[in-house]
């Protein structure tokens, strides 16, 4: 098996002007740790809380235990050992050039924004706090909305989405109490989206209960406006879509589809998570839209976590203003205060203001790069991008479906489809077998419109170098897809875990997220 | 839906036994430009041109890779060309349980695949839509079946997206699902009916080739939406498909895959109707018609369903007639348009360029139709042709 060094050691007494290396020898450490909970050894405790004889209040009957809860019991240090052990079994976005997370915007979170965050006049806040305590936290929120306004061109932002899809359901909420305040919310039950946006496009509108029409891609890619034609109605209540959408292809009739919708009496909404190729460039109140949202923990620093804590960020129009989820943020020329009293408001999304730790993280970066800073941003992402397309490019078996000859913004969907026809190779495989160099990529959402995908966003964040030893880390395996297909097909060979059967996880008897469905299921 | 193996994976098996039956000559038209390989007089044409086979050679590579994945298999064959060379070639020794004459022919087969599924876990065959059939009329839903392409234009969902493939699946495979067996009759393709094949759902050329994976929650989502569509009392017209089948399932009324299927109140009432009874029923009682097209070729009208005649139509109203697929089917068929061939050119017209196709509770995807065959999607230069091809 090639899995290792396919180049020559460097000498150590060299190893200091060498250059940055071709391809990486790398290997990830494999611990074999146990779940959290198999770790338990009774009676050993991480802190030895004092005994003491001051009374203690006694728990309302309802809250009382009838015995101690099955929590793992574990030292402190044995705790310590067990999560670094796993942190060294992961790849992130602080450990590996991670392009390959495609429409995740993986880009550099400055860690002077997570000082503030730690910082305890944010971490020790209470969001029931009396306003007259916090007025520094809501104005940053203040001006941070002031911001995303400039940045969206829109008149309103409610920060309080916890994340994009909660955003968009905010924003799908609104459209529904903006037709309902019209008396047309039971006559519009119809929302209109495109298969290559974010599922939650779809996913949304349909728990709020509307009817969701999706449009195909046409030849070249871009939504099919013949189909918008014909699904616009006076049943429409909205059109959401995202531009660039999936493919990094940049929808140019884009304000047609707004006028489209618009002249049947339905409101257009932008999915801004890909927002990052587009800063200070377009602005979705420019092509027309009447919401949109941002994904803060994308294209406004925080990384985009494991299902971690995100924010989303919805903003409107003043015919929708309304109708923004409570409460609000205002300022009255003094102070700062909680505006809780918005009679049409589509009420919570969340409790309190919003995530704001990763708030906070976005007034940050947004501050520190400045207006010229983040048209930097999004120039820089595109260019990086196109880069990489060019490299990717001349790797044999891949190809970039969908509008040949014209450049793709901040993402780009390809495609291996000569290469599994030739080797018999899926994505998934060569997917896995860039694991033995220390990254990864992502497909595609399912089911694969484009065939054996493969969706990289370089971001602003990556150096040539960085952009060039990922597209080697490609093109080697592409190579051996061809001459050696049993190193691939085997993959990965260096990282903790050697294989996984999907099937697993397409099968709800065998999903166990809490350890109690663990043992139930698996044990 | 799920399948007497659900569940069971690859490695829980104890011992795992292959069935491999060749066509040796299937293919052979192809590269010499003939459209097919049936029939004698076409294979005499086909060598004359100087056709090699190719099928062994596929069907080898195909046992290779799955002889690479599970090396306790055993393959159970035919003697010589339909499948004891295969197998030698990619260093396995058979147990040969069938011999048949030479020149082969459909009949052998037939009679081969009979043969050996009683005996094996997996039917593994090479061929093309003809040999499919072939497997159809010999074994039906009797066994987990899998085809090795080794035929012209193959547009049954039968096969693996290519012989390394073949392999790969037999090898580790879960669960089955019911994929149709389509082969061209006088040049319009034809559902004869359905294998049931190993459902492999990582593997989006599955989706592509022909339908997809039926699952049970796109499927209670559609007919949840069809039953909101339909009145009490009124008529539901099934089409033929796995698609519609699954949904009657969902209402616990056991329809035949391939005939035109009358429901009223989620219950069967007439099964395998003709042309003649559908109108006589349509024209006592409103109906609604459900359809699914053909995965893979977009056939909504015209392929299998002639029942569903121009007069029974429009005695219905197109205004009632619903499209219904899972969207991994929908998007299988690669963005070419459905189809409608009623055998009525003024009615063809009369269907809307896009179509909503039901892909769950309260979910469409609108999708081009064509009926005509100066629509862009229709053109062979059309990039997404282009890139089936």
């Amino acid at each position: 098996m090639s899995a290792s060094s396919p180049r020559t050691p460097v000498p150590v007494e060299d190893a200091r002007i060498a250059p940055k290396p071709g391809l990486r020898r790398f290997h990830q450490a494999r611990w074999d740790e146990p779940l959290i909970f198999e770790l338990t050894s009774p009676g050993e405790r991480g802190v030895g809380v004092p005994v003491t004889d001051l009374p203690v209040p006694a728990l309302p009957a309802g809250l009382a235990r009838a015995e101690a809860p099955r929590l793992p019991e574990m030292s402190q240090p044995h705790v310590l050992r067990h999560y670094m052990r796993l942190s060294q079994e992961t790849l992130g976005v602080d450990l590996n050039v991670d392009v390959g997370q495609g429409t995740c915007t993986m880009k550099y979170s400055p860690k002077v924004n997570d000082s503030f965050v730690r910082d305890p006049r944010i971490a020790s806040l209470h969001p029931l706090q009396d306003e007259g305590t916090v007025q520094g936290v809501l104005e940053i929120l203040y001006r941070l909305e002031g911001l995303l306004k400039e940045i969206s061109g829109m008149d309103r932002v409610s920060l309080q989405p916890a994340s994009g899809s909660s955003a968009i359901y905010a924003n799908v909420s609104m459209i529904r109490a903006y037709h309902a305040s019209r008396g047309e919310g039971e006559l519009r039950d119809e929302i209109i989206t495109t298969q290559f946006s974010h599922p939650t496009n779809a996913a949304a509108p349909k728990t709020a209960g509307y009817r969701v029409i999706t449009l195909m891609p046409d030849a070249d890619g871009y939504p099919d406006i013949e189909a918008l034609r014909a699904a616009v109605g006076p049943r429409t209540a909205a059109l959401l879509i995202t531009n660039p959408e999936d493919t990094g292809i940049f929808n140019p009739r884009i304000e047609e589809f707004v006028r489209l919708v618009h002249e049947v009496g339905g409101l257009c909404c932008y999915d801004q998570a890909n927002a990052n190729g587009i800063l200070g460039i377009t602005r979705a109140r420019d092509a027309g839209f009447d919401l949109c949202h941002f994904n803060l923990h994308k294209t406004f620093s925080t990384p985009h976590m494991c299902g971690g804590p995100a924010a989303g960020a919805s903003a409107v129009t003043s015919a929708l203003e309304p109708f923004l989820p409570r409460p609000t943020i205002e300022f009255d020329g003094s102070r700062y205060y909680v505006d809780d009293d918005r009679p049409e408001s589509i009420g919570k999304i969340r409790p309190f203001y919003g995530v704001v730790s990763n708030l906070v993280r976005a007034y940050a970066w947004i501050m520190a790069l400045g207006a010229q800073g983040l048209r930097d941003v999004a120039e820089t992402s595109v260019l990086n991008n196109n880069y990489l397309i060019s490299k990717v490019l001349e790797i044999k078996g891949v190809s970039l479906p969908y509008a040949r000859g014209r450049r793709r913004v901040e993402q780009a969907r390809y495609s291996w489809e000569k290469l599994n026809a030739d080797t018999g190779i899926h994505s998934e495989q060569i997917g896995y077998r860039v694991a033995d160099f220390g990254t990864h990529y992502w497909t595609s959402h399912h089911p694969y419109l484009v065939p054996e995908p493969m969706t990289l966003e370089p971001t602003e964040s990556y150096s040539q170098a960085d952009l060039d030893e990922y597209a080697r880390i490609l093109a080697e395996v592409a190579r051996e897809a061809y001459e050696e297909p049993e190193t691939v097909r085997t993959a990965p060979h260096n990282g903790p875990i050697h294989s996984m059967r999907d099937a697993s996880l397409e099968d709800p008897g065998t999903w166990a997220v809490t350890w109690r469905a663990y043992r139930r299921k698996l044990a | 839906m799920g399948g007497y193996l659900a569940g069971l994976s690859a490695e829980a098996r104890v011992s795992f036994t292959v069935g491999l039956v060749v066509n040796p000559v299937a293919g052979v038209g192809g590269r010499v430009g003939l459209k097919g390989s049936d029939g004698a007089e076409v294979q005499e044409r086909a060598f004359a041109l100087g056709a090699v086979p190719q099928a062994a050679e596929r069907a080898s590579v195909a046992l290779a890779e799955l002889r690479a994945r599970r090396p306790d298999v055993s393959v159970l064959t035919v003697a010589g060309a339909m499948g004891e060379a295969a197998a030698r070639a990619a260093g396995i020794v058979p147990e040969v349980v069938f011999a048949a004459a030479d020149p082969t022919s459909a009949a052998d087969t037939i009679a081969a695949a009979r043969s050996l599924a009683p005996q094996v876990d997996l039917l593994l065959f090479a061929g093309g839509d003809g040999t499919a059939r072939d497997v159809l009329e010999a074994v039906g839903d009797a066994l987990p079946v899998l085809g090795i392409p080794t035929g012209v234009k193959m547009h049954s969902a039968v096969f693996a997206v290519n012989p390394r493939a073949a392999g790969e699946v037999a090898a580790d495979y879960s669960r089955l699902r019911d994929a149709e067996v389509v082969d061209r009759v006088d040049g319009s393709p034809r559902l004869f009916g359905h294998l049931r094949v190993p459902d492999v759902p990582a593997r989006v050329q599955q989706r592509k080739t022909g339908s997809s994976g039926v699952t049970p929650d796109a499927v209670s989502g559609i007919a949840a939406e069809l039953g909101s569509l339909v009145a009490p009392g009124e008529l539901l017209i099934l089409g033929p498909g796995t698609t519609t089948r699954a949904v009657a399932a969902v209402w616990g009324a056991d329809v035949p895959v391939l005939g035109v299927n009358v429901l009223q109140d989620t219950k069967l009432l007439a099964a395998d109707v003709t042309a003649d009874q559908l109108l006589k029923l349509v024209a006592e009682t409103p109906a609604h018609i459900a359809l699914t097209p053909i995965g893979g070729q977009g056939f909504l009208l015209g392929r299998g369903n002639q029942q569903l005649s121009p007069e029974v139509l429009r005695a219905v109203g197109l205004e009632r007639l619903h499209v219904v697929a899972t969207e991994a089917k929908v998007v299988a068929l690669g963005g070419r348009p459905l189809l409608v061939d009623t055998g009525d050119d003024a009615l063809d017209r009369a269907f809307p360029r896009y179509v909503r196709v039901g892909t769950g509770w309260r979910r469409t995807i609108l999708y081009p139709l064509n009926h005509s065959p100066s629509h862009p999607l229709n053109h062979p230069n059309h990039p997404l042709n282009e890139r089936q091809s």
